[in-house]
């Protein structure tokens, strides 16, 4: 199934993947959007570009995670045409959107021959490029459940230069109402051999305010789910690391900026 | 109509599927009949031999091959040439008129924007593209659009003049 390509023409390239057939969806009309409901679900069409997404003032007023990840996935002419839901298809342990999708506690809408059904993403993404779709699916769609209270919370990726991949990143969503956390979601990239819901370190912010306290035990459990591998983008202990202090730099700002509005 | 089949010579065998794409190509209504699998940079260079369209890595990462896709910056060694059926394709040929260079090439020209050359087509491309969103872009602007071109000679400064410098005359203009 080929919607921007970006990551599935240069695997065809690679002859990592040779399908008997590929069907083309950039002629399928009305797949383009982003949108928001009335009570706040924000939804992603399969040929919504990240360049959409990355100019997007509804993200920027609305979605904070996904405001901040746009810009940062791949590079200037890549996200021209690349998706938001084919990179969650592709399923890559170092894709920057199924942490993302995976921290805002997101899922996929499939439809196929037998009718539609919503699949949550982390069990959508069920290894290294493999998805749950079924052989008559396709993904047409990805959704943000709307939050309970005010959305806050970013991404960072750290990457030799644009357009790699991440040696580490992570994607943290809150949900705070009257100052106190309701809901929490991390996700880790690039540190294992798929996207790792964090879920241990999420579910130590939920409950009161952010404290320091917290926000250590948080970027500990965060940095003990990872499960990086040495390679040429750095060593386990080092993308271990930067788990750590990402984890407690995006917390930082959650305190700092819902200091500010205070 | 150019009949282009990769690697397949002189004419694809009855087992190669074919397919028949019209695209306007720097404004001219080009049609091809290629094989399903051909790359669209491989159309432009090998079938209509337009060999400015440079492909240097093939991994999408170095975007020399950069082509503007209804306006757009895109990769043309990663898209499919039949994606360009209906649409329309502007490469570096395209920038200039047969008696004036584009504001962007002049200013590539003046501002010594390049040395061996080879990413400049996709360089000039993608400026294209931002010139025409944001006709008076910031240095960090400039530098941020052009983050999906590599180039290996110029350390990017003169690159970078070479955009502001077109931005400037195409305001004064």
């Amino acid at each position: 199934m080929l919607a921007g390509g970006q990551s599935l023409v240069p695997m065809l390239k690679l002859r990592f993947a040779s399908p008997e057939m590929l069907v083309d969806i950039n002629n399928i009309a009305g797949l383009g959007y982003h949108d928001v409901d009335p009570d706040g679900t924000i939804r992603v069409g399969a040929l919504c570009r990240h360049a959409d997404l990355e100019r997007s003032t509804l993200l920027a007023a609305k979605q904070p995670t996904m405001a901040a990840a746009a810009p940062l996935i791949a590079d200037p002419i890549v996200r021209n045409r690349g998706t938001l839901v084919g990179s969650l298809c592709h399923a890559d342990p170092q894709g920057d959107w199924a942490s993302v999708v995976t921290a805002l506690g997101g899922y996929v809408v499939a439809k196929g021959s037998r009718g539609q059904r919503n699949i949550p993403v982390a069990q959508f993404v069920s290894g290294p490029f493999q998805n749950t779709l079924a052989i008559d699916e396709i993904a047409i769609e990805a959704v943000i459940p709307a939050p309970k209270g005010t959305a806050s919370g970013g991404y960072l990726k750290l990457e030799r230069r644009v357009g790699d991949f991440a040696t580490a990143g992570v994607a943290l969503a809150l949900e705070t109402s009257g100052g106190s956390v309701t809901r929490a979601g991390i996700g880790l990239t690039g540190v294992g051999s798929s996207t790792i819901d964090a879920t241990d370190a999420a579910q130590a912010l939920v409950g009161g305010p952010l404290t320091p306290s917290k926000i250590q035990q948080a970027a500990d459990l965060a940095a003990q789910a990872a499960r990086p591998r040495t390679d040429h983008r750095g060593s386990a202990e080092f993308k271990r690391h930067i788990i750590h202090t990402f984890v407690v730099r995006l917390l930082d700002r959650a305190v700092e900026s819902a200091d500010r509005a205070a | 109509m150019t009949s282009y089949f990769e690697e397949i010579s002189p004419a694809a065998p009855d087992t190669v599927p074919l397919r028949r794409v019209t695209l306007t190509l720097n404004g001219q209504q080009r049609v091809a009949e290629i094989e399903p699998r051909l790359l669209l940079a491989h159309l432009l260079r090998s079938g209509f031999k337009l060999t400015g369209t440079h492909t240097g890595c093939d991994t999408t990462n170095c975007g020399a091959c950069t082509v503007l896709f209804d306006g757009q910056p895109v990769k043309s060694c990663t898209m499919l040439a039949v994606q360009a059926d209906g649409h329309d394709v502007l490469t570096v040929e395209g920038l200039a008129t047969s008696s004036e260079l584009h504001p962007i090439q002049e200013g590539f020209k003046d501002a010594h924007g390049l040395q061996c050359g080879f990413c400049t087509p996709g360089m000039m491309l993608t400026a294209k593209a931002l010139l025409e969103q944001n006709p008076n872009p910031t240095e960090d602007e400039v530098r941020w659009a052009l983050s999906g071109n590599l180039c290996r000679c110029t350390g990017y400064q003169n690159i970078v003049k070479a955009v502001l410098w077109a931005a400037d005359k195409m305001t004064k203009e």
